[in-house]
């Protein structure tokens, strides 16, 4: 490659490849960084195998492919940056993310989406343990995760605000119930969309599943066209079944708990 | 031991196990790869290992791994043991130098049966061969300061100490043994000094556990244990699983299946659920076993020379995968440790809360006569 290849390289064009094997996750951050500090938009990183910190904190619009499996906490406090990876993910993927995109293609692990304040998660298979926890919005920020499988225990546990929808469809496992149990325990804002039924027994302390209202089957709809265009996934037979909607009962809904 | 160093941070913890379901025996390398992997689980302040089938030649014997302070403590121990068992073979635990290993102590291994009745004179005549050994090691572990049985099992053992797990795998030369079940772990003690009696596994007899999480019922499990004769003195709360297992398992007679729900049992909103023989057996699990429980945080790998067991806690608080390829079976904390040894599982999945995975050895295969295979290059760690 002659001296100045990368500096002649249309940055906007060509992406960056990294070959990930066997590279630290401070160094493989590090390298990342720096090329994003010089103009780099565009990067595939190749056998990407439990490095944490990908993309995390990245505050520009650039896009990122991975292949492998990376580690915990992948794209966390990102504010910006579209991330895809063409495989798994671990736990705390878009930790705190604030702007921006992260799509899997394969599953998910637990913390999906642990506080998170903007932007979108599109998950196509089964996603772990307290998805969506403590999720919040403020104005035209509004956190979106779709999960196109079944989800674990305490799916968006005390959420503020945002919006978790529930599909099953793509789950690995036909025998589970679409979500477990303690969901939406807490939340005080936002709402859970669930494609199909929800049992009320896997539902939080006082909350019951909904009908949805026109405002709502809007959203799902829009919503739903950017997941099913991102995943290549037939938006007619997501909607061909109707949805249910989980919203907190009250404002406060342990305001008396420690008060008898 | 010396080097206490006490350290309270951020929790972590990694964990990783390798069985293979035909017997068939692989070399250290897998298993030092997948936990290197997830070096960042861990500070440094221990790590360890245990494997199974590494000693065919002395399979019938109970492999004795001790770590002494000094030669007086050593001495004290193999004192004890001569008036205790038969020792038909002993030597240093083979060793090489590491230098991120520092300070270890003595540590020797000793090839046992109890001594029998007309034999020698029998010091607790009438216990069966497990519980004479189980007893010899509480006692050690309890009356010899500064010496410590940290392995009793039969054809396995255990190998920790301060340190990253790849380098007390190194120190110990674990490339140079062959299992077909190796669990490992890599440590940060949160609550808990970091000495090299309080890495894992812990063991007794042929159970071993790796663990990450916190036993906050550990004060309840460990004068619940002390009424069987358990008695613990490594100072660390993933201690008291090792005796359960024993306690409940093989003393008891519980299946491992059942064993684990007394660990994790249904919470009672799920048991109110239950039809009406699973209500009655669930239900006496918690009444006899309530100081058996394990309360707070935990994923754990449990192995005995039948078998390796996954659990989580039945909220799931620490993480836990499981893949499959052909006849072995992989679980570790993070999906990436698998792939790095594994890279193409036929099946990854997240064990369900609380809901054991249980991997017995195939019906019938022998441990023993198959030659050892080197293991496969570690594929994706740094």
């Amino acid at each position: 490659m002659p001296e100045h290849g990368n500096f002649m390289r249309d940055k906007a064009e060509n992406p960056m490849e990294i070959n990930a094997q066997g590279i630290y996750y401070k160094d493989l951050n590090d390298m990342i960084r720096k090329a994003v500090g010089n103009g780099e938009e565009n990067f595939i990183l190749r056998n990407v195998n439990g490095q944490r910190y990908i993309a995390d904190g990245i505050s520009k619009k650039i896009s990122m492919e991975v292949y492998g499996v990376p580690g915990q906490d992948l794209g966390a406090f990102m504010k910006g940056p579209r991330v895809v990876v063409h495989g798994n993910a671990q736990d705390g993927v878009g930790n705190t993310m604030d702007v921006g995109k992260i799509v899997v293609e394969g599953m998910a692990g637990d913390v999906v989406g642990y506080g998170m304040r903007g932007g979108r998660i599109h998950i196509k298979g089964d996603a772990g343990y307290r998805v969506g926890i403590h999720m919040k919005a403020y104005q035209d920020k509004i956190p979106v995760i779709v999960i196109g499988g079944k989800a674990g225990d305490f799916l968006g546990e005390y959420m503020a605000g945002g919006v978790i929808i529930l599909l099953g469809m793509f789950s690995q496992d036909a025998a589970k119930p679409i979500a477990g149990i303690f969901m939406g325990t807490g939340m005080h804002g936002g709402v859970i969309y669930v494609r199909g039924e929800v049992d009320p027994h896997q539902l939080g302390f006082g909350l019951i599943p909904k009908e949805l209202d026109s405002e709502d089957q809007k959203n799902l709809k829009m919503y739903l066209k950017e997941y099913c265009d991102d995943l290549d996934i037939d938006l007619r037979k997501v909607l061909s079944v109707p949805f249910k909607k989980v919203v907190p009962f009250s404002h406060r809904p342990y305001g008396n708990m420690y008060a008898y | 031991m010396k080097s206490w160093q006490y350290q309270k941070d951020i929790s972590g913890c990694g964990l990783s196990g390798i069985i293979n379901k035909n017997g068939e025996r692989v070399t250290g390398e897998g298993i030092i790869c997948s936990i290197a992997c997830q070096h960042d689980r861990g500070n440094g302040l221990g790590g360890g290992f245990a494997a199974y089938g590494i000693y065919p030649d002395f399979k019938d014997h109970y492999a004795l791994h001790i770590m002494a302070d000094n030669l007086d403590a050593l001495h004290a121990a193999e004192g004890f043991l001569n008036q205790t068992v038969s020792v038909v073979h002993q030597e240093k635990i083979p060793t090489r130098p590491n230098k991120y290993i520092t300070d270890p102590p003595i540590l020797r291994r000793y090839f046992v049966e109890p001594v029998k009745e007309g034999d020698r004179i029998c010091r607790w005549p009438g216990l069966s061969d497990d519980d004479y050994i189980v007893r010899v090691v509480m006692n050690v572990n309890r009356d010899i300061k500064g010496a410590y049985i940290f392995s009793s099992g039969k054809n396995m053992g255990a190998f920790k100490g301060v340190g990253f797990p790849e380098d007390i795998a190194d120190f110990y030369r674990l490339d140079e043994y062959a299992g077909y079940i190796w669990t490992a772990h890599n440590r940060f003690p949160t609550n808990t000094p970091g000495w090299w009696g309080g890495a894992h596994p812990f063991t007794i007899l042929d159970w071993s556990i790796v663990h990450n999480g916190e036993i906050s019922s550990y004060g309840i499990n460990k004068r619940y244990l002390e009424m069987f004769g358990y008695h613990c003195t490594l100072l660390t709360d993933t201690e008291v699983v090792a005796y359960l297992l024993d306690l409940i398992i093989r003393r008891h007679g519980l299946p491992v299946k059942l064993a684990c729900k007394v660990f994790a049992p249904p919470f009672w909103q799920e048991i109110d659920q239950m039809d009406k023989e699973s209500k009655r057996l669930f239900t006496a699990i918690r009444m006899v076993y309530g100081s058996g429980l394990l309360n707070g945080p935990f994923a754990i790998l449990f192995a005995y020379n039948g078998g390796l067991v996954g659990l989580n806690d039945r909220v799931k608080l620490r993480p836990l995968v499981a893949a499959v390829k052909g006849d072995t079976v992989y679980m570790a904390s993070e999906e990436s440790a698998i792939r790095a040894i594994c890279p193409d599982p036929e099946k990854v999945w997240a064990p369900k809360a609380g809901e054991p995975v249980i991997v017995t050895m195939n019906k019938g295969v022998s441990t023993t006569k198959k030659q050892p295979r080197i293991s496969p290059a570690c594929a994706g760690t740094w």
